[in-house]
C-alpha cells in the first residue's frame, strides 16, 4: 500500500517538471518538487514498516538456540535499545573489536540466536520479496535514537586506530577512474547531475548526511542501512565490492559517525 | 560552519593528520601507515564481475594524490605533471577532431567499469555528471567547471585540439591530482571516443559552442 502511494507521488511530482521553462528555474523548481515531495510523505515515510517488522524480529525467539535478540549487547548494557545507536561504531570487549551496528547485530544473531552468518550476509541488503532482516532489525534500532544526540567517543587505542584508518580510506584513491571518496564528498556545495554531494569532511554537512541514515529510498522501495550507503559508493567509485562488515566498512563508519557529533539522529529517513 | 578540512603535520617522521575541528586531539595521537591502509583494503573487497582486487592497487600517482596536502610538495606536483604528459597518446593519423554528435552520445553515458556493468561493454565519459556543456543539457554537474561556450572562447585551434584530446586523455598531465579520470591513460574510452569529445568541445557546430 505505501509503496503505490509513493510510486504515485513520485509519478505527480516527475509531471510537472517537463512545463518548466529555462535551466535556472528548471533546477530550482526541481528542488522545490523534491522538498514539497519530502513533506508530503513526512507523515508516513514507508520506513515505518521496517521498524516494526524489525522490533518484531528483535523480540522473537528465533534461530537454532531458540532465543530472542533482547540480550543482545549494542553497547549500552545487554538489551539497552535507547540511543544505542548514537554511540556507534564503538569497541566491544568481549569480540575485541570495534564494531558497528550492522557487525554487532550480526554478532548477536549468530551467537546469542545460533542463526547462519554467511545466510544473513548475503541477504543483508534486500530486493524486492527478498527481505532483508538485517534491514529491518536496523531500521528498529536506529528509530530508537531518533532525536538524541551523535556521541560517538574515540577513546579506546581500537577506536583512535579505526577513525584515523577511516580518515585514510577516506582519501584512498584507486580504481580505474582514481576515485576516492573525497572526490564527491571533499568539496562544498557540488552536485552530480542535479544531485547535491554533501560535503563530508565539513562539520554541519557531515552531520546532516551521517544522521539521515538508514533511509527508505523511494527509487528502489527498500530501506537501506549504511553499510549499503558505503557499497554502492564503493561501486560508484569502480572499486570492487565492499565486504559486508570489513575493517574497512567500520573504520568509514568510525570516521564520519564521529564527525556527525553534536548532530541529533533524524532517521530512518526518506531519499528519493 | 566549522570546516575541519585536514593539514598535513610532521610529527618525526610519521606524517599525521591534525584538523582545526573538534577533532584534533584525538586525529593526532595515532599514525596509520601507508601499507597498512593497503592491507586493510585488500582484506575488506572482494572481487565481482570485471571489478578486480587490482582496483586496489594505487599507482604512484593516486598513492601520492591520497595524501592530504599533497599540493604543498611543489617540485613532486611539477615532477607528476611532466611524467603523466609523456604518457599521452595522439592519434596516429593525427586528426583530432571526431564527431560532435558522437561525443554528446559519450559525454551522456556514465554507464562502465562497474562491478555490476556487462564487462566488455562500451564505457562512457559521463562528462555531464560533473561538468556543464551544451545549453540544452541542464541537469549537469558542478564538481568540474563549466566547459559552456569552451571552443567558442578559446577558438579550434590546432594547439587547442591537443590540448583538449590530451587532458580528456591524462587530465593530471595538465592538473596534478585532478578529479578528473585519466580516460586515455586509464582505457576508459577508446581513441575514436576521445575525438569525438574533442570535437564535441570545439567543433563550431557543436552544442558546446553554440
Amino acid at each position: 500500500m505505501f509503496r503505490k502511494l509513493v510510486k504515485g507521488c513520485l509519478l505527480a511530482t516527475a509531471c510537472l517538471l517537463p512545463a518548466i521553462a529555462t535551466a535556472q528555474s528548471a533546477q530550482s523548481d526541481t528542488v522545490k518538487g523534491i522538498e514539497r515531495y519530502r513533506e508530503l510523505l513526512a507523515d508516513g515515510n514507508p520506513a515505518d514498516l521496517w521498524e516494526a517488522r524489525g522490533e518484531g524480529l528483535w523480540k522473537e525467539t528465533r534461530g537454532s538456540k531458540k532465543a530472542s535478540l533482547e540480550t543482545c549487547d549494542l553497547g549500552k548494557g545487554p538489551g539497552v535499545v535507547k540511543g544505542a545507536y548514537t554511540e556507534l561504531p564503538r569497541y566491544f570487549k568481549d569480540t575485541g573489536r570495534v564494531m558497528d551496528l550492522e557487525t554487532r547485530l550480526l554478532h548477536c544473531m549468530v551467537g546469542i540466536q545460533g542463526l547462519d552468518e554467511a545466510a544473513i550476509k548475503r541477504n543483508a541488503f534486500g530486493a524486492g520479496t527478498n527481505r532483508s532482516d538485517m534491514e529491518a532489525l536496523v531500521a528498529y534500532v536506529t528509530s530508537e535514537s531518533k532525536g538524541i544526540k551523535m556521541k560517538v567517543s574515540i577513546v579506546h587505542p581500537r577506536e583512535k586506530e579505526s577513525y584515523a584508518m577511516g580518515e585514510k580510506i577516506f582519501f584512498y584513491r584507486g580504481g580505474s577512474h582514481d576515485f576516492a571518496c573525497a572526490t564527491c564528498h571533499g568539496e562544498s556545495d557540488k552536485r552530480i547531475r542535479l544531485q547535491d554531494l554533501p560535503n563530508l569532511l565539513d562539520k554541519k554537512d557531515a552531520q546532516r548526511a551521517y544522521t539521515t541514515w538508514p533511509a527508505y529510498r523511494v527509487s528502489q522501495g527498500e530501506l537501506r542501512t549504511f553499510q549499503w550507503r558505503l557499497f554502492d559508493c564503493f561501486r560508484q567509485q569502480r572499486f570492487p565490492a565492499l565486504e559486508y562488515g570489513s575493517d574497512a566498512s567500520i573504520a568509514l563508519t568510525t570516521f564520519l559517525a564521529k564527525n556527525a557529533n553534536g548532530a541529533a539522529f533524524n532517521a530512518p529517513a526518506l531519499k528519493r | 560552519m566549522q570546516n575541519f578540512k585536514p593539514m598535513l603535520v610532521v610529527a618525526g617522521l610519521a606524517l599525521g593528520m591534525a584538523s582545526a575541528g573538534v577533532a584534533a586531539a584525538d586525529r593526532a595521537q595515532v599514525a596509520v601507515g601507508e601499507a597498512e591502509v593497503m592491507g586493510e583494503m585488500f582484506r575488506s573487497f572482494n572481487p565481482q564481475g570485471q571489478a578486480g582486487l587490482s582496483r586496489l592497487r594505487q599507482d604512484d600517482v593516486q598513492k601520492f594524490c591520497s595524501t592530504p596536502g599533497w599540493q604543498k610538495q611543489k617540485a613532486h606536483v611539477k615532477q607528476l605533471e611532466k611524467e603523466q604528459l609523456a604518457t599521452i597518446k595522439y592519434p596516429a593519423d593525427g586528426k583530432l577532431l571526431g564527431s560532435w554528435q558522437a561525443g554528446e552520445r559519450v559525454a551522456q553515458t556514465g554507464v562502465g567499469m562497474q562491478f555490476s556493468d556487462a564487462p566488455g561493454s562500451t564505457a562512457g565519459g559521463n562528462c555531464y555528471a560533473c561538468h556543464q556543456m551544451s545549453a540544452e543539457e541542464v541537469s549537469f554537474g558542478t564538481i568540474g567547471p563549466s566547459l559552456r561556450n569552451f571552443g567558442k572562447t578559446r577558438g579550434n585551434t590546432e594547439a587547442m585540439q591537443r590540448y583538449a584530446y590530451g587532458k580528456i586523455y591524462n587530465s593530471q598531465a595538465y592538473s596534478a591530482c585532478s578529479n578528473m579520470p585519466r580516460f586515455g591513460h586509464s582505457g576508459i574510452l577508446t581513441e575514436q571516443q576521445m575525438k569525438d569529445l574533442t570535437a564535441l568541445l570545439l567543433d563550431p557546430n557543436s552544442p558546446v559552442n553554440k
